[in-house]
């Protein structure tokens, strides 16, 4: 994964023309098959037209720097509303605020989408030979047969399903304090999933969004090392055996694992 | 069918620091070694520029893959015990260098009350003050035969540190000075001080200086760079195998290391009592192979140096009903009732806790050991209070909250983002009993990838673990309070095991003594019962001491090294049974 990254990052000039590229040869597209006066919706069409990093905020990323955008499109989850349920939800645990961007911005949910097409989210090396005893999670560490990405798709499902029951809408658009309430039922471990205590995929879910929000940048979190920048975080660095024993607390602008390594080949 | 190999002298199974100094040693003496190691290959560049918080502290990079095998796990002996499926939830190291490439560096020897406990023990407290179902024992070594051992290892590893003021003087010197002292070590130190205690600089397996050890290895000066613990060294400045012994042994055309060679058995001769090598096999293309040797030295961790045994059928398997067999008798650990104490959160202050090494830090021992009078304490033993610096990356930071802070949402962030750099925390590192109830064996249902029976741990607190952590935990968080934090929490004690292996250090189930009914090695770590197999590590603690156990399995490989090239002189059996049954006759 961080190859494919280091090889995105290398090209970032040519990115910014090809990303705008995209953007026209999309809006053609919306234009010509009349999605936009409320034709047929197809997944893609819409998975264009709904990009949580288009806030108004965020523009200016968007144009400087296209190259991300080239690495944020979905490659483990298939179905668009299960990628926005898992973006909503992560957004609730780490939301923006005065200090900063929340997940969204900072590229969690693609974080967790790449993670989850890696051998962690296959649990490629984790015992996974049966019998499976589900239930003990709770005592027994992860003991589910479900796989990480498995347990995703099951948990984000499971979550547009109850908002689609109990208020009649995508879990997406409720009120954040609707969005809460229900993540609140999956953290006491009140839902009921098939092989999936819930209170398992909750921890599973805030734990991998607080490491999209502060891993490298690499792995498509931690957008522009901005979550570095609201802890004062100074990423990885050749040492500090000169400051090591400074009285007063050394901050400093954030430096990436790209820096650190060089960057490019 | 196994392709057999040519006899050695030695074959050395699994190469941490245990296998390094033995293969090294041999190597140096002219004895033909084979190591056998089941993880890749390593060097100091597999290490360099991937300095990766998420790839190494939260995914164990370095940690064995247990898609291929783990242990199961169980607290009572008439459970079920489940597979440990994730690295979440069991960390081993794996590869070559072993668990010593991602250790912290902290090293402290054991102390004299420690190897003679049993007898010390008695003699001040009388019998009555161990607990029946403790089996609390002697070692079959003292700290004064092990002092010269201690020290062969500190200066392979370059050891930087200073006098515990607590501690027997020692014969030499640490081989480099402490490490540098930051504001949250001196914190410590100057408030301990003022407590009437005794505090230092841990002594530590990070270079203060740049180092050349007795075998021509140099070691770096430590960068302070905080990707210590869980990582291998960007620098090679920590002390390890893949800088010191490994490099040692390569230099050697008598020595041959073959790694992703996974053992499967060792060949043994029932009837005279003999290893006859072992069988292995090549994990990139499943052949297996027959590797005789004159002696077979397991050094693998001490789960594989068990379960080795019991699925080559050697020696007499722990029997809990019968309290009969030495083999997975005794199984210890640095469990979750180790490391705990207090939190502090300063509202004033702000750490550099980006900053550090694996073993920065200062402690004091006025609780380690029998250095405190027990005799109205509910417990035997000790530990060291400690505070350290690793060095934390971002996502380990965002922890750092009060108790009473949700896990999620506005007010945790809100609370980590304020809380990062003003909390430090202080553990005892309390002393973990081995307990007749507690031990090692074939699981009767989980199976490797190679359809052997999975080891399976029995385990679960005794008194003295829930006593001894509680009485540290008040001890921490006395100094806390007095370090000036705001806000002082106490971790809580856990009332049982959780079958989380994350602590590293397990250890016990072959162990040392001068007793062959209750050890099954003597102390060269040599088995009572096969005089040409040796079982070096871990697995050779009858109980755990008050610190981390990497120095001890250090000395102690030193001293397995020279029974190896004594035996290979002489033969026999190198140490005296103390017991009048001749068991191993039998």
């Amino acid at each position: 994964m961080s190859q494919d990254n280091n090889g995105n990052d290398k090209n970032k000039k040519n990115a910014d023309s090809e990303n705008e590229d995209v953007d026209v040869s999309r809006r053609n597209f919306l234009k010509n098959s009349g999605v936009a006066a409320g034709g047929v919706v197809g997944g893609v069409v819409l998975g264009g037209l709904w990009n949580p990093f288009n806030s108004k905020e965020d523009t200016k990323s968007d144009e400087d720097d296209g190259s991300e955008m080239l690495q944020e499109a979905r490659t483990f989850f298939s179905r668009e509303d299960d990628f926005k349920t898992l973006a909503a939800a992560t957004q609730r645990i780490y939301p923006k605020d005065d200090n900063g961007p929340g997940a969204i911005e900072l590229g969690v949910p693609y974080f967790i989408d790449k993670q989850l097409t890696g051998y962690w989210g296959f649990n490629s090396k984790d015992y996974m030979q049966g019998p499976f005893e589900p239930d003990k999670s709770d005592s027994h560490g992860l003991q589910t047969k479900l796989n990480r990405g498995e347990m995703f798709l099951a948990g984000v499902r499971k979550m547009f399903e109850m908002s689609k029951k109990d208020h009649d809408e995508d879990f997406f658009d409720i009120e954040g304090e609707q969005q809460d309430e229900i993540l609140e039922k999956f953290e006491a471990g009140d839902v009921d999933i098939p092989g999936l205590p819930s209170d398992v995929f909750f921890n599973l879910l805030r734990d991998t969004t607080i490491e999209g929000v502060y891993a490298d940048p690499v792995y498509g979190g931690n957008k522009d090392m901005e979550a570095w920048k609201m802890m004062e975080y100074p990423g990885p660095r050749m040492g500090w055996s000169d400051k090591i024993d400074s009285e007063d607390f050394v901050s400093m602008d954030p430096s990436s694992l790209r820096d650190y390594q060089g960057g490019g080949l | 069918m196994a392709k057999k190999l040519d006899k050695v002298d030695v074959v050395v199974v699994g190469v941490g620091w245990a296998g390094g100094i033995i293969s090294a040693e041999m190597a140096k003496a002219g004895k033909d070694v084979v190591a056998l190691e089941r993880g890749d290959y390593k060097n100091r560049s597999d290490y360099i520029g991937v300095k990766d918080e998420l790839r190494f502290d939260n995914r164990y990079e370095i940690m064995q893959n247990l898609s291929g095998d783990t242990i199961t796990s169980r607290n009572e002996k008439d459970e079920k015990a489940l597979p440990v499926r994730t690295r979440t939830n069991m960390q081993i190291g794996a590869n070559l260098g072993g668990a010593s490439v991602h250790w912290a560096g902290a090293s402290y020897r054991y102390w004299p009350y420690e190897f003679e406990i049993r007898s010390q023990t008695i003699d001040k407290y009388g019998e009555d003050k161990i607990p029946k179902e403790m089996n609390l024992q002697d070692w079959g070594i003292t700290y004064e035969e092990m002092e010269k051992y201690y020290d062969k290892w500190e200066k392979t590893a370059g050891i930087s540190g200073e006098q515990d003021p607590l501690a027997p003087e020692r014969e030499n010197e640490w081989p480099n000075p402490p490490l540098k002292e930051t504001p949250s070590l001196k914190l410590f130190k100057d408030t301990t001080k003022e407590m009437g205690l005794n505090p230092f600089q841990i002594a530590a397996g990070n270079m203060s200086e740049t180092y050349e050890n007795p075998d021509g290895q140099t070691l770096n000066a430590c960068m302070y760079c905080s990707f210590c613990t869980r990582h291998g060294c960007d620098f090679s400045a920590k002390s390890d195998p893949l800088a010191t012994v490994v490099p040692t042994a390569e230099e050697h055309d008598n020595f041959e290391l073959r790694t992703g060679a996974y053992v499967r058995r060792v060949l043994y001769d029932k009837d005279n009592k003999k290893a006859k090598g072992v069988m292995y096999v090549d994990e990139s293309t499943g052949q297996e192979y027959e590797q005789p040797a004159d002696v077979v030295v397991l050094s693998a961790f001490a789960f594989s140096n068990n379960r080795l045994l019991m699925l080559s059928d050697i020696g007499e398997q722990y029997d809990p009903e019968t309290k009969k067999g030495t083999i997975g008798r005794n199984f210890n650990g640095q469990y979750n009732s180790a490391f705990n104490g207090a939190k502090g959160f300063f509202e004033d202050e702000k750490f550099n806790l980006y900053m550090g090494a694996g073993a920065l830090g200062a402690a004091v021992n006025d609780y380690a050991a029998d250095n405190f009078d027990h005799s109205d304490l509910d417990f035997i033993g000790g530990g060291a209070i400690e505070l350290r610096q690793y060095g934390f990356g971002a996502i380990s930071s965002s922890a750092n909250v009060p108790k009473d802070t949700p896990s999620w949402g506005k007010d945790y962030k809100e609370k980590s983002l304020h809380y990062a750099y003003r909390t430090l925390q202080i553990w005892y590192s309390a002393i973990a009993m081995s307990y007749e109830h507690n031990y090692l064996d074939l699981d009767p249902n989980y199976k490797d990838e190679y359809g052997d029976a999975l080891l399976r741990s029995t385990y679960k607190f005794g008194d003295n673990e829930r006593n001894i952590a509680k009485f540290g935990v008040e001890k921490c968080s006395e100094i806390m309070k007095e370090m000036g934090a705001d806000i002082v929490e106490e971790d809580e004690v856990p009332e049982e095991f959780d079958h989380s292996f994350t602590g590293g250090h397990y250890t016990g189930g072959v162990v040392m003594g001068d007793d062959p009914e209750t050890s099954a090695v003597n102390n060269y770590l040599q088995m009572w019962d096969v005089d040409n197999l040796f079982v070096v590590g871990g697995s050779a603690f009858p109980q755990f001491g008050s610190h981390h156990p990497t120095p001890t399995i250090g000395a102690l490989s030193y001293r397995a090294a020279e029974g190896i090239e004594k035996y290979l002189d002489d033969g026999g059996q190198l140490a005296e049974a103390k017991t009048t049954k001749k068991v191993r006759n039998v």
